[in-house]
This record gives C-alpha cells, structure tokens and sequence, in this order.
C-alpha cells in the first residue's frame, strides 16, 4: 500500500479514539445539570470541579488526535 | 491552503553558538522574556501605590493573588503556603504564555512538548523530593493503598507505580496537545476563510467563535496544569 495512503487510514483510525473522550466530557456536565438542577446552592461549589473534570476528560481526546497528527505528519 | 503546522516552527532571532551547542536566541525565547517582563510589570508597578482600598490595576493583581493563594490553601492546607510562590510563578508564566499565543503574529511557547515537559517534570521532580524529605522511605507507601488485602499488592503495586509516573507525561501533554490543536484549528479555519473568498463570512464566523473558545481554553489549561500540581504537591505531604 501506498505510505501516504496508508498515513491517512492510520489518522483516521487513531481519531476514533475520541468516541470515548466525548461520552465522558457529556457525562461531566450531565451530572453538572443534574446536580445544580436538585440543588441550585451548590452551584458554586460543583461549577469548579466541572471545569476541571471537563479538562482532564478533553486531554484525553487530545492525546488521541495527536496521535493522529503524528501518523499523518511524522 | 496554509501548512498549519508551519507557525510552530522555531526561528532562530540571534544565532549563538558555544562549542558546537546551538543557543540561540529564539522566538520561543522572546515570547517567554516577553512573557516575564509583563507578569513583572503588571504585578509591581500596579500595587506600587500600595492604596488600602485598592484601584483597578491593583485590584486586578490582587485578584490574581488571591485565586492562587486560595488553591493552595483549599488544595495543600496551611503547611502547603511555604509552595505558594512557586504554584504562583508556575501559573502566571503559563496563563501568560498561553495568552501570548492568542496575539496575531504570536507564537505560543506552551506549544512545544519540550517546554510543558520540562515544566511539569520539574513539578513531578519536586514533588517527588518533598514527599521523600517529608516521609523517607514512608513515602513509598503510597503505592500500596493502606487497607488493601497483601495478596493483591502483586497487581496493585505496578499499577499504581506506573500511574505515578505517568503524572509528568499527562501534565505535560495536556498543555502541550490543548495548545497546538488549537492554533491548528485557528490556521486551518483561516485557510478556509481566505480561500472561500465572498462566502469566507461563514467560517469567519466559526473563526469568531472558536477563537473565544481558545481563550477560554488558555485560561483553563493554566488553571487546570497548577490545581493538578497542587493535588500533586498534597498527595506528596499529606500521603493520601
């Protein structure tokens, strides 16, 4: 097979890898809604660890896609 | 349409060169000066009036003290204040170089693996060192959680070793990954926009509102890069 050709499966391949980054960051701020929906004080404390948790959770997309741009570029 | 990998290249403003070592001055260089000389002026020539009731610059610099003092206060506990300066230079060097990216013609210096490595290996080193001057060799109980049944210390222990030292390589790829992708998207999006030519408006449109994203997102990586080396720094003191 073709190498570039080959580069670009292997890219596509290795984004898949974010199905699962993307469950969790919805998981995140579902319980995020949840939880300032049943108790609407507690707003301020859970919004900080939302965000954290939201950052953490999209690092993991974030290794995938370079994984994928470093198939594609390297 | 643009190589969007071509704006993270390193250019070389002032070549140096000591006994076949390459250290020349770089762009990377300049934007962390830069960088330094800002947080610098920022933070002392606006508390220079040291006014009780502070003005807007110096409200401004004290709202930043706060925030990370109070994350090293929530996060590490009173013992954990004598860390605070260095939890506060690692902050506003990051947010700072992350911010510096978002100016047009700018050059991120976050962007490279080589640099948020070195800044969370030498956040990892540090903890490492605390937790065995603080514990001695009591500090290597932290790869076997106090409780857990002796037979399962087999599969528990490398586990949790190598989760430890995975610590540095996901502190740092986070940042790294956070800020390269988003400059990516920003070029490659530009790309469209001038190639689109009269129908260009709507991707200047996504342009917009990714660009208020990546400033959202150089805040956060900041944020999230120090309140992790915070939780580093009292998992090392307060052992679990």
């Amino acid at each position: 097979m073709d190498p570039q050709a080959a580069k670009f499966i292997g890219a596509g391949l290795a984004a898949i890898g974010m199905i699962g980054s993307g469950i969790g960051v919805g998981n995140i701020w579902s319980s995020l809604i949840a939880t300032v929906g049943r108790n609407p004080a507690s707003k301020a404390t859970v919004e900080l660890y939302g965000w954290i948790g939201f950052a953490v959770t999209e690092a993991i997309a974030l290794f995938a896609l370079v994984v994928a741009l470093m198939v594609l570029f390297a | 349409m643009a190589n969007p990998i071509e704006q993270f290249k390193i250019q070389p403003l002032v070549p140096l060169e000591i006994g076949g070592v390459n250290i020349s001055f770089t762009n990377s260089a300049l934007m962390m000066v830069a960088a330094l000389c800002l947080i610098t002026a920022f933070l002392t020539l606006s508390v220079r009036g040291r006014a009780l009731v502070p003005g807007r610059w110096q409200s401004m610099a004290e709202v930043f003290y706060e925030f990370v003092a109070n994350m090293v206060r929530d996060n590490v506990g009173q013992e954990g204040r004598k860390y605070f300066p260095f939890i506060f230079a690692l902050f506003m060097f990051v947010l700072f170089g992350n911010l510096l990216g978002m100016i047009p013609y700018g050059f991120a210096f976050t962007s490279h693996i080589i640099v948020t490595f070195a800044l969370a290996a030498l956040v990892f080193v540090g903890v490492t060192i605390i937790g065995f001057s603080r514990h001695g060799l009591h500090y290597l109980r932290m790869f076997f959680p106090h409780g857990a049944p002796l037979a399962t210390a087999v599969i528990l222990v490398p586990i949790e070793l190598i989760s430890y030292l995975s610590r540095p390589f996901s502190l740092g790829v986070r940042l790294f990954a956070n800020m390269t992708v988003g400059h990516i998207i920003l070029k490659v999006v530009g790309g469209f926009v001038v190639a689109l030519g009269v129908f260009g408006i709507v991707p200047m449109a996504f342009l917009g509102g990714v660009t208020v994203l990546e400033f959202g997102i150089a805040l956060l990586q900041a944020y999230v890069f120090t309140i992790l080396s915070c939780i580093y720094l009292h998992d090392a003191i307060h052992m679990h």
